[in-house]
């Protein structure tokens, strides 16, 4: 069930572009107005959670420390895993978002009869996330093409590196390939790891069903079922410039591209897929372990009850003078 | 209740795959040896917690008081309002398992709601499922739940097995601690009275007579009087340290545990012969006499009620600077929490060795300096004379508490230390040590006896790591830098490896100082012969 239902309402979301394009003529609720609203949705909401999460102050300075402090001068701080200082924790900042650096760490705990508990490097789950990520980035930078007069040279540029590899007509993108390898790795692992499986929700398999269909259906376009790909950008300039048009004759296939596009982009900000803006608001790796150097204010700090040392002194001072300790009052 | 008894062999036959029936279907099972006692109701009236009422976990009705839905509903949107770590933590987990296998009580028990993500579930089902639009529509599907006495339960159950430990969150791509989200259920159960008696009968004591212990000033004064005759007929030296002294400079803070029982009393004997040794102007504190706080194990406001002490005894005082025992959550605390709470210390001074000239410009704020470093900037500076041969008995491995490594990352200086009074030192296999170290599996007040069976499957990873380098090396003492290490990893060892010991780092130092006027020792801290020594008593 937990996979069933988010595959059929990915595969209803298919059907009712098709029927929508085919049988009802939808083409512009389809090609106009729900991107329109899903872009609107998108940006509106992850604003939404951005100001929610910073809404919420950070009362304590929470870094995880991955390495040796800053102590004394003669022993050697690891300043990325272990930054003191605003500019390493932009570094620290980086490599866990460009390069997924906590989890480029993971390893497999195994154990074997003794009993002995081995631990193996696993970096599966790493590489298909950046391989994922990157391809991601590089084919939405790639459509670019679709949303701007000429084609300005950095995306010709990364177009020319994506297709090095001059095979076929039109030329083979490798990120097309690689983001359907990996999706279809991160389905694989979610469906075989029982761990995984158990923890795994139906929120879980549809953005992985969703992007799947959402790739598959671009490289349908480019490679197999082609579209009029000059109607296309007559569209995308449309919606770019605010003056819609539909061109006649684009393949329906399109519109279905288009509108899981909307749904991704819609569904974003009210999903666990919002990690993207929120990874760079996670107070144990963007703060500095300085805690000790610089005092950290917490905005809701508030007066507490305590036990005076007078209070204490009352329960205690037949006692602590028996015992020749020293006190306030005789 | 039957006494704990299952055999190693019994206790590693591990089974890690799930169980059939899917986790929100699967009620929460009391098992016997693998929970605490509840909250004795005078221990919580002490320190005014709320719904203090006898109860017990294993009885059907917990006596919860009538709203207590609503109160942990509002507890939950205050909490969500207060950190955006439990904000964020509750919206961004894509739950892709990197941290399922690296949590101790799961590699220990198998049981997949000790898996970290799964631990967090169990309060984020409820969040979806009250305070957001798509758990409110979509239900089940969206991973949502009521909140319904079961689920309390279960949250009583998991919460309080976890240690706070974050190992989990040195793997997860976005940084999720789960020593957040338990700190934050911890919090939840104590607004409905539900608490450890192990955790409640410590900080009743800490708060009213200023140590976990409840160690009274005369006893803690007579205490360490004993330690001194000990130290006497090992060393020959009459140490007389001072306590509650206004003027002195430097006020020193450590677990109280230290002050109780073996083998963190050595650690303690350690301390004191160092400091007779250096000459340093220094007193013990008989009302801030705990480092730890177990009240950081219940709520924040506990914490910083407990955690006052301290700054408070340094202003009355009048000391220059603080100087901090080993202990792990209490350098966590000091280090992230005390300056926040009960700062700014701008009543004390930046912290200057008055042995070395050495100023501790990383503490220049709270003014309160870790003991490792302390003393590994003496051993740098050769202001000790030391003898390792008096530890050669000993084959030493270190154990990184969770709280210096990864909420502080104190991990060359102790090494620093044991690696100059200890001839033979081993480290542990890569992923179980420093900023991958393994919980002892009773931190977070676990430490009881009753849930003796959770205690050692969340110590198998560490102890599995000890056997390792006992097996290779021959090692038979596993030094920390924690008084709960201290207390506890001695059962686990004598469960999972026996014939390794346990010791604190300043027992170690203690051995190996040779202080000005001693005696020719033929006996270590423990009274047992040294090296070379036998029989000549």
């Amino acid at each position: 069930m937990k996979t069933l239902i988010p595959f059929f309402a990915v595969v209803i979301l298919i059907v009712l572009a098709l029927a929508g394009v085919n049988m009802a003529n939808m083409q512009f609720l389809f090609g106009v107005a729900i991107p329109y609203a899903a872009l609107a949705t998108f940006i509106l909401g992850v604003i939404y959670r951005v100001v929610k999460w910073g809404r919420s102050p950070v009362p304590f300075c929470i870094p995880t420390t991955c390495g040796q402090q800053k102590s004394l001068p003669w022993i050697k701080q690891d300043k990325i895993e272990n930054p003191s200082s605003t500019g390493w924790v932009i570094v620290r900042m980086a490599l866990e978002v460009l390069l997924f650096r906590s989890l480029f760490r993971n390893i497999k705990t195994e154990l074997r009869d003794g009993p002995k508990l081995a631990y193996g490097s696993d970096k599966w789950l790493w590489l298909a996330g950046l391989a994922f990520h990157w391809s991601f980035l590089i084919i939405l930078v790639r459509h670019f093409r679709f949303f701007s007069l000429g084609v300005p040279f950095p995306i010709r540029m990364i177009e020319g590196l994506d297709s090095f590899l001059q095979i076929g007509v039109p030329l083979f993108y490798m990120t097309d390939a690689v983001i359907l390898a990996a999706v279809t790795y991160l389905f694989i692992r979610r469906m075989t790891i029982p761990t995984v499986k158990y923890i795994s929700l139906p929120a879980d398999y549809f953005p992985l069903f969703l992007i799947l269909a959402i790739a598959a259906s671009g490289v349908i376009m480019r490679y197999f079922a082609k579209v009029d790909i000059v109607s296309v950008k007559q569209l995308t300039m449309g919606l770019v410039s605010f003056s819609p048009v539909i061109p006649k004759g684009i393949g329906s296939i399109f519109y279905v591209h288009l509108f899981l596009i909307s749904i991704l982009f819609a569904y974003f900000p009210f999903s666990k897929l919002v990690h993207m803006a929120g990874v760079f608001m996670s107070p144990t790796r963007n703060m500095a372990n300085d805690s000790r150097m610089v005092r950290h204010i917490n905005p809701w700090n508030y007066p507490v009850h305590v036990h005076t040392y007078e209070e204490y002194e009352n329960d205690f001072r037949a006692k602590m003078k028996a015992a020749g300790l020293p006190v306030e009052k005789e | 209740m039957a006494k704990f008894s299952a055999k190693p062999d019994e206790l590693a036959k591990i089974r890690y795959a799930p169980p059939e029936t899917e986790w929100m279907e699967t009620p929460v099972e009391f098992r016997e040896h693998m929970f605490c006692h509840a909250a004795k109701p005078k221990d919580l009236e002490t320190v005014e917690f709320p719904n203090a009422h006898e109860w017990s976990s294993k009885d059907e009705d917990w006596k919860l008081p009538a709203n207590w839905e609503q109160t942990i509903l509002q507890g939950m949107k205050d909490l969500l309002g207060k950190y955006r770590s439990f904000q964020l933590f509750m919206d961004i987990c894509v739950r892709c398992g990197a941290c399922a296998d690296k949590c101790h009580f799961f590699i220990g028990s198998g049981d997949p709601k000790n898996m970290p993500v799964l631990r967090a579930e169990l309060l984020r089902s409820v969040y979806r499922g009250n305070f957001t639009l798509a758990g409110k529509i979509l239900r089940k599907l969206a991973g949502a739940r009521e909140l319904t006495v079961s689920v309390l339960k279960e949250w009583w159950y998991y919460f309080y097995q976890c240690t706070e430990c974050r190992r989990c969150s040195v793997f997860c791509p976005y940084g999720i601690d789960t020593a957040e989200i338990t700190m934050m259920g911890r919090e939840l159960t104590n607004m409905i009275g539900l608490q450890l008696g192990w955790i409640g009968g410590p900080v009743a004591n800490c708060y009213m007579k200023g140590n976990h212990l409840g160690l009274e000033p005369h006893t803690i004064k007579s205490s360490i009087e004993f330690f001194l005759d000990d130290i006497e007929s090992i060393t020959g030296i009459k140490i007389e340290p001072t306590f509650n002294r206004k003027g002195a400079e430097i006020l020193f803070v450590t677990p109280s545990g230290d002050l109780f029982a073996n083998p963190g009393t050595y650690t303690a004997m350690g301390y004191l012969m160092l400091f007779h040794e250096l000459g340093l102007d220094y007193t013990w504190s008989t009302y801030a006499s705990e480092g730890g706080n177990f009240g950081f194990f219940t709520s924040n406001e506990m914490a910083k009620r407990l955690n006052s002490k301290i700054y408070a005894e340094a202003k009355r005082l009048g000391v220059k600077w603080v100087l901090g025992g080993e202990c792990g959550h209490m350098w966590r605390v000091i280090n992230q929490y005390m300056d926040t709470w009960n700062g700014p210390a701008d009543f004390m001074e930046v912290p200057k060795s008055p042995i070395t000239g050495t100023v501790f410009d990383n503490a220049k704020s709270t003014k309160m300096v870790h003991i490792a470093e302390f003393t590994a900037d003496l051993i740098k500076h050769n202001k000790l004379k030391l003898d390792p041969r008096r530890n050669d008995h000993l084959k030493v491995t270190f154990h990184d508490s969770c709280n210096t490594s990864r909420g502080m990352g104190l991990l060359e200086e102790p090494r620093y230390v044991i690696k100059s009074v200890c001839s033979h030192f081993y480290e542990m296999p890569e992923n179980t040590i420093r900023e991958k170290t393994f919980c002892c599996g009773s931190g977070t007040g676990l430490n009881a006896s009753e849930n003796m069976e959770l205690r050692m499957r969340g110590g198998f990873p560490r102890a599995n790591a000890v056997k390792y380098v006992h097996e290779r090396h021959g090692v038979n003492m596993l030094a920390n830098v924690c008084a709960i290490d201290r207390a506890t990893l001695s059962a686990s060892m004598d469960y999972w490896v026996p014939g390794v010991g346990v010791a604190g780092v300043h027992e170690l130092v203690g051995n190996a100082l040779i202080m000005k006027g001693e005696k020719e020792r033929t006996q270590d801290l423990r009274l047992e012969p040294l090296p070379g020594k036998e029989g000549s008593e």
